[in-house]
């Protein structure tokens, strides 16, 4: 059995998994982006080390 | 296996798209909820960085879409069979029912925990609760059983603005609560206008619309009712930390025309109705339409005015 390159099976899941792609790598961006805004915001600390704690 | 037994299994699996994924989160309804989210996080005394601003606005939509996906997945006996939705994912055999669940599920969880670390925990329990009241509330529970499924309903459509607010503020308050009123108050009248013109859908799914359970005669009255209620909450928003000159003179001239709309409605038999072709319905509908748009629109463009000093009171 085999199916032609062309088969609208693989046109759609091939657009599926494009999609999904550009989703997460999007996703990965904006985690990016809000953990630099994050981090430089004035209000923002460190938790202290446990050396420190102690 | 051969071709044909394949091409039977796909059609009845669905071998789903990318597109039908994205049509299971009802991307139109989402235009509204991203639009009045988007103004919540401007109307807000705090400004939020735009990263974040744009972070919590896109967990917002796909909160909204979840519990479209979640609607769906409820209700694909009656989009069968309502001429509206038949091309819905579900009822087109694109994606299952588990599929869309899983995948609304996901989604809304996901949304909920994303919107709480990027903004803080009072906006993201008001989106789970979104989520909850349009999915069980109103999906599960109002719609098939009452008449006032509309306006109970209303409440989940409702909620952005006021998740919007408090994404940036963390807080509820009186305006917030006002843009939230002021969706609420909308919705019945929209939708009691829509279902004039479209009751034989309703009626075949089995929904009980006010139309189908009460007559066409009390649902025109309380179009009528919803929007003087409406137009009292609209021009009195106005007065608040959101509105201002500009909002004031919006709000009054679409109350005029809307509550005018909403007389002729009134008016009307269904005789009327019929030999024009629900001419003043489909207008007073469209109507509706242009005024949620053009009173957020106002609302966002008295807060942008503010750096200038002119936006406010």
């Amino acid at each position: 059995m085999s199916f032609r390159e062309e088969h609208d099976l693989h046109k759609r899941r091939f657009g599926r998994n494009l999609g999904l792609g550009l989703v997460l790598a999007a996703f990965v961006a904006l985690v990016f982006g809000l953990t630099v805004v994050k981090v430089t915001t004035d209000d923002f600390t460190m938790q202290p080390s446990s050396e420190a704690r102690d | 296996m051969s071709d044909a037994s394949f091409n039977t299994a796909t059609s009845r699996t669905g071998e789903a798209g990318f597109g039908d994924y994205f049509a299971l989160l009802k991307p139109r309804v989402m235009t509204l909820v991203v639009f009045t989210a988007l103004v919540g996080l401007l109307a807000a005394p705090v400004g939020v960085h735009p990263v974040v601003g744009f972070a919590a606005i896109l967990f917002i939509a796909v909160g909204g879409g979840a519990s479209g996906a979640l609607n769906m997945w409820w209700d694909a006996d009656i989009d069968r069979v309502m001429k509206r939705t038949r091309s819905r994912p579900i009822p087109a055999g694109t994606i299952t029912e588990d599929e869309a669940f899983a995948f609304g599920i996901a989604l809304a969880g996901f949304a909920v925990v994303m919107l709480a670390l990027a903004t803080n925990l009072v906006a993201a329990a008001l989106l789970a609760f979104t989520i909850f009241f349009y999915v069980v509330i109103y999906s599960m529970w109002l719609k098939r059983w009452t008449p006032q499924n509309i306006v109970i309903g209303g409440a989940a459509g409702a909620f952005p603005p006021m998740i919007g607010w408090a994404a940036a503020t963390g807080t509820v308050s009186v305006e917030s609560v006002l843009m939230f009123a002021l969706i609420f108050m909308w919705t019945p009248p929209h939708f009691w206008a829509l279902a004039l013109f479209m009751r034989s859908d309703y009626e075949k799914a089995g929904v009980p619309m006010l139309t189908v359970t009460h007559g066409r005669r009390v649902t025109r009255r309380h179009i009528l009712i919803y929007t003087i209620l409406l137009a009292a909450l609209a021009v009195g928003t106005g007065f608040t930390a959101v509105g201002g000159p500009l909002y004031v003179a919006v709000a009054l001239v679409l109350n005029a025309l809307f509550l005018v709309g909403a007389l002729r409605i009134w008016r009307r038999d269904e005789d009327m109705a019929e030999a024009d072709g629900y001419a003043v319905e489909k207008r007073f509908f469209r109507l509706s339409l242009y005024y949620l748009f053009l009173h957020f629109g106002a609302i966002a463009l008295e807060a942008a005015l503010v750096p200038y000093g002119l936006g406010g009171w």
